[in-house]
């Protein structure tokens, strides 16, 4: 191949650079390891993070169950190395499944349309945000205390260039959005008001009466779902304007924080400022079905400068896991999965000294004296405890968020209520 | 003459809500070990939802068919090459799949107790020490989710630092080679966007560069190599005239497939930069996503990095939130950590050599292929080509036949098509790279292929005109799925009564 | 197609009709042909302003975008509805039926600067 250039060595492929640009060193990372070295060395590695513990953490991260046929499906090369189907003749088989995502993000919003993903549920708050502003041509933001800390700062980081100015609306007594708060904050000049539900205390909100309250005065409501198993039992947030939200749920490991596929969705009328790649349907050139990547003028690529977003990925791979979990557990096995996680954590939360006296579905807040001590005595029996709220509510230093799901055993729940009863 | 494929019968299929039916599953749950309790007691009867309508309801073999078929519509790298430019389409090695997997590393909730989560801090710390000495760079935030998003981090970062000298400044200069991304994510960050035009080399016109630069520039953002897959032989003149004015560089590294073991962006003088894992670090594309957009910085910029960032004490990881000049988060977490470890097992796979001779390979499967191909396309600009070359269409426009229509004919001929009309500064262009994966096999069926289709284009232009002819799908009505648009299956209305 | 006597053209091949105090503006032939398949057009409501030189819309095909720039500045009367449900009609008849907005005109003497259909028709055909 050399010959065919022209070149004698390798080296004359770079030889032409200026020298002061060259590396003429070697790269200080140590020579290639053998595939069985490299497992074993992240075999080794995993070995020093928490294993074989039951966990009652939640916050944004959820321990589902992942079936078996979510990693048959995504291990196939045809999805795991294919690309961005930018090529519909040759990308029906991700086109198809993104068509089927999109609608079935829809079905459990009560959305008219959803795009293919966004990267995850923090970055998704802020689109949403930003989307709100662009149909409006209002600038403020409002943003209730009970969303997603980490999910409140990606806001910020966002927003803080854009001319977009952010407050916050209080909860009340009861954990839920304090709407007194939300009316006194209502100006003319607020794009969207931002509201999670359930909240990250696990409480539903009344996103009736909010939106009732917020579109009067002409802004957009942005509800943001963290926990989507809730969508299988809880009404969906119908009167929303825009719906966002994190599929971590829907067989997406943990994976200490990602990657995971966040949603947007919204009304139809919207649907030419939402950002992120859509797949349409269409047909082809011998009249049948086939889909493609539409209203790509959105984008950055063609837009560039004046574009809704400068996204360019989205989490397909994510994306598919979820179709894949929601194709397998279905209408009936999404509500029963809902219904053990309510009964589930209903079940604990019923033996402890609840904070809040809200409707919640699978995490709720507890009092305790002194949650790391609680937490140390249960890592003791190979349990995490619940995630401690002085970190982002030092107003609640007396207070942790536990969380059970369907794959929380009882043992470990009376266990729990044991160690919380003896403190 | 086609030689990569043949014709094959592949399985059609429906949609999954054409084929549902009611009362199948695919699932089981275990028997509830607590009492069940009343949804409409518990929440609220209006809080609880009828039946999510429409919702899909197949077996579990019927959802296994349904992908299986699916799947097999698609083009994939590990079905053959995708010359696509700038998009480092090289093999997803699978034992990135099974490290990912390992379940300490998998089920690792991001919140839980940092003693217990020091596997995967340490996945982050080697990966940001790799990073670092491929960059030669002082720090690297594994935060951002994907390349638009680290460029997002970066802007931010020069934006932050800019104000505590004094004022952000107004404009950032962008080349009109740049990718799309570049300008969009400037106003993000409230910046204006001033185009720089490139020379005859297809490199950024110095002289105007030199002309545009003053204190109302907070960055030039830079591609190098840049979209035509040269080497941007003034960098350091460039990044001069920028820290001059005091106004600083970011560099896009979607490219640094070219550049690993042979130069660093931190010694010619780069401020800040993103890597894109899913490109140069083999992590799997998956259909779209997900990435991972690495940034590393220069140690004038480390203040301003996302938090938080890991601390040592002891001989225990920590993380630290003490950053008070920090942009803040641009995620929540810590970053898609999923990919990190696919991008570590790579780099360990490689070591040192390794990266390096995997450049040069890169480097030596694209000029192969564009000495093979310039007797029969225009190559658009005369200056050594690194992992990438870029031709244009005119000489077949001549005959009616443009830049998408030959993609279009490749695929009749097994490939995925190279990257089409971008950049947009070379008129119809054809930006292919191979990467350094291929071997002279493929390459060479790639050759003959485009060479194949050269002549089809000055003996049959309609052929290539009007193609795909030979795949599943032939091309689609992009113009009404625009128009018309529809995003999701809706159940058709029942059939009127007669 | 031809361009008609009675309208003035851009550089960036618009038209406008001039009609006492009234103006309608459109995109040329050239400019439709240039784009492809149109997909949808962004217009202004009745009330806005533009100006003169700068945009006031933007029409798409499938993969661009283009900016349309006011020949004459004026407040919008009227927008052209029937192309939201069929932009193609910009790709038909784009001198004709497919105007895209009216405006009542600021300043009647901007439109003297503009090029004459003649002026207008060597301006496309040397490019």
């Amino acid at each position: 191949m050399l010959a065919t250039i022209g070149l004698k060595s390798e080296e004359d492929l770079i030889s032409y650079l200026p020298s002061d640009v060259r590396f003429s060193k070697k790269l200080g990372i140590e020579d290639g390891k053998s595939e069985y070295e490299i497992v074993d060395y992240f075999k080794a590695l995993a070995a020093r993070n928490a294993n074989g513990c039951a966990s009652f953490l939640g916050a944004g991260v959820y321990h589902h169950y992942r079936p078996v046929l979510v990693d048959a499906v995504v291990s196939r090369g045809e999805f795991l190395t294919s690309y961005t189907p930018y090529q519909a003749e040759i990308s029906q088989g991700t086109l198809t499944s993104i068509f089927e995502f999109q609608t079935m993000v829809c079905q459990l919003t009560g959305m008219d349309v959803a795009n293919a993903s966004m990267y995850d549920g923090s970055s998704a708050v802020p689109e949403g945000a930003m989307m709100a502003v662009r149909i409006t041509h209002r600038d403020r933001v409002l943003i209730a205390r009970t969303v997603h800390p980490e999910y409140r700062e990606v806001l910020r980081t966002y927003t803080q260039h854009q001319g977009i100015p952010l407050d916050e609306i209080g909860y009340a007594k009861n954990g839920q959005l304090d709407l007194d708060d939300l009316k006194k904050k209502l100006s003319d000049d607020v794009a969207a008001v931002i509201v999670q539900t359930p909240n990250f205390f696990g409480l539903l909100e009344q996103v009736k009466e909010i939106a009732a309250l917020v579109q009067a005065k002409g802004a957009l409501l942005v509800v943001v779902v963290a926990e989507a198993v809730a969508l299988g039992l809880i009404e969906p947030p119908r009167d929303a304007d825009i719906v966002v939200g994190e599929l971590q749920s829907f067989a997406i490991s943990p994976s200490y924080g990602g990657p995971y596929a966040g949603i947007i969705a919204t009304k139809e009328k919207y649907i030419r400022q939402i950002p992120g790649r859509l797949v349409g349907e269409t047909t082809d050139a011998e009249g049948k079905r086939a889909f493609c990547l539409t209203l790509a003028t959105r984008e950055q690529h063609i837009r560039r400068d004046k574009a809704t977003s400068n996204i360019c990925t989205n989490q397909a791979l994510l994306a598919l896991m979820a179709t894949v979990f929601m194709t397998v557990y279905g209408k009936q096995g999404l509500r029963e999965l809902a219904e053990q996680n309510l009964a589930k954590a209903h079940y604990l939360a019923g033996k402890l000294d609840l904070q809040f006296d809200a409707p919640f579905f699978n995490e709720f807040v507890v009092r305790v004296n002194s949650p790391e001590k609680i937490n140390a005595r249960l890592l003791e029996k190979k349990i995490i405890g619940g995630l401690p709220l002085d970190r982002f509510y030092p107003e609640l230093k007396n207070c942790m968020l536990l969380c059970a799901t369907e794959m929380t055993r009882r043992e470990d729940m009376d266990t729990v209520a044991a160690a919380f009863k003896t403190q | 003459m086609i030689k990569k494929v043949s014709k094959h019968i592949v399985q059609n299929e429906l949609l999954l809500f054409e084929q549902s039916s009611p009362g199948k599953w695919g699932y089981q749950l275990p028997p509830l070990d607590v009492p069940p309790v009343d949804a409409a007691k518990a929440l609220g009867k209006d809080n609880v939802r009828s039946e999510i309508e429409d919702f899909p309801e197949v077996s579990e073999f019927e959802a296994l068919r349904h992908f299986t078929r699916l799947s097999t519509w698609n083009y994939a790298i590990d079905l053959g090459l995708y010359p696509l430019g700038s998009c480092t389409m090289k093999y997803n090695p699978r034992v990135n799949e099974l490290v990912a997997r390992t379940e300490g590393l998998a089920w690792a909730h991001p919140y839980q107790p940092e003693a217990l989560a020091q596997g995967c801090m340490e996945v982050i710390a080697a990966l940001e020490r790799a990073l670092e000495e491929i960059t030669g760079m002082a720090a690297v935030t594994l935060q951002p989710a994907a390349g638009a998003h680290g460029e997002f981090t970066g802007i931010l970062m020069i934006r932050a630092l800019l104000e505590e000298r004094g004022g952000a400044r107004k404009k950032i200069l962008v080349p009109d080679s740049a990718h799309g991304t570049n300008p969009a994510t400037a106003t993000m960050v409230g910046y204006s966007v001033e185009n720089i035009k490139s020379n005859s080399r297809g490199m950024v016109d110095v002289e105007a560069l030199a002309k545009a630069v003053n204190e109302d520039v907070a960055a030039l953002m830079i591609t190098n190599p840049n979209t035509v897959g040269v080497f941007e032989e003034n960098i350091r003149k460039i990044c001069g005239l920028l820290h001059e004015k005091g106004a600083l560089v970011y560099m896009d590294g979607a490219n640094m497939n070219a550049l690993v073991g042979v130069a660093r962006p931190g010694d010619f003088g780069v401020d800040v930069m993103h890597l894109n894992l899913h490109k140069t670090f083999s992590t799997p594309h998956g259909g779209g996503g997900p990435g991972s957009g690495a940034v590393a910085v220069a140690e004038v910029l480390k203040p301003f990095l996302p938090g938080p960032r890991l601390k040592r004490a002891g001989n225990q990881w920590q993380w630290n939130y003490d950053l008070p000049h920090s942009i803040g988060r641009v995620r929540a977490f810590y970053g898609n950590f999923g990919v990190l470890v696919r991008a570590l097992a790579y780099v360990m796979a490689h070591g040192g050599n390794g990266l390096r001779q995997a450049t040069l390979d890169a480097l030596l499967n694209a000029n192969y292929l564009r000495i093979l191909l310039e007797p029969h396309y225009d190559i658009a600009y005369n200056a050594p080509s690194m992992h990438e070359c870029v031709f244009s269409d005119d000489r077949q426009a001549k005959k009616g036949v443009r830049t998408g229509d030959i993609a279009k004919r490749l695929i009749d001929y097994g490939f995925h098509p190279y990257t089409v009309s971008f950049p947009l500064i070379v008129h119809g262009a054809l930006m292919i790279e191979p990467t350094e994966t291929e071997s002279k096999q493929e390459l060479d069926l790639f050759a003959d292929a485009m060479i194949s289709i050269a002549k089809e284009v000055e003996e049959n232009p309609d052929l290539v005109r009007k193609a795909p002819h030979l795949t599943r799908t032939p091309r689609v009505d992009e113009v009404t799925a625009a128009r018309k648009p529809i995003v999701r299956w809706k159940r058709p209305a029942a059939a009127p009564q007669s | 197609m031809s361009y008609p006597d009675t309208y003035k053209y851009t550089k960036e091949h618009e038209w406008v009709l001039i009609e006492g105090a009234s103006g309608t503006i459109g995109i040329t032939d050239h400019a439709q042909h240039e784009l492809g398949d149109i997909v949808f057009v962004d217009l202004p409501k009745a009330g806005a302003k533009v100006t003169q030189g700068q945009t006031f819309g933007s029409v798409e095909s499938v993969k661009a975008v283009s900016d349309i720039y006011a020949p004459v500045s004026g407040e919008v009367t009227e927008s052209n509805e029937a192309l939201a449900k069929t932009p193609e009609k910009l790709n038909e008849d784009p001198h004709g039926a497919a105007w895209l907005i009216k405006v009542k005109l600021a300043d009647p003497g901007e439109a003297t600067g503009l090029m004459s259909a003649a002026d207008y028709e060597q301006y496309v055909g040397a490019e």
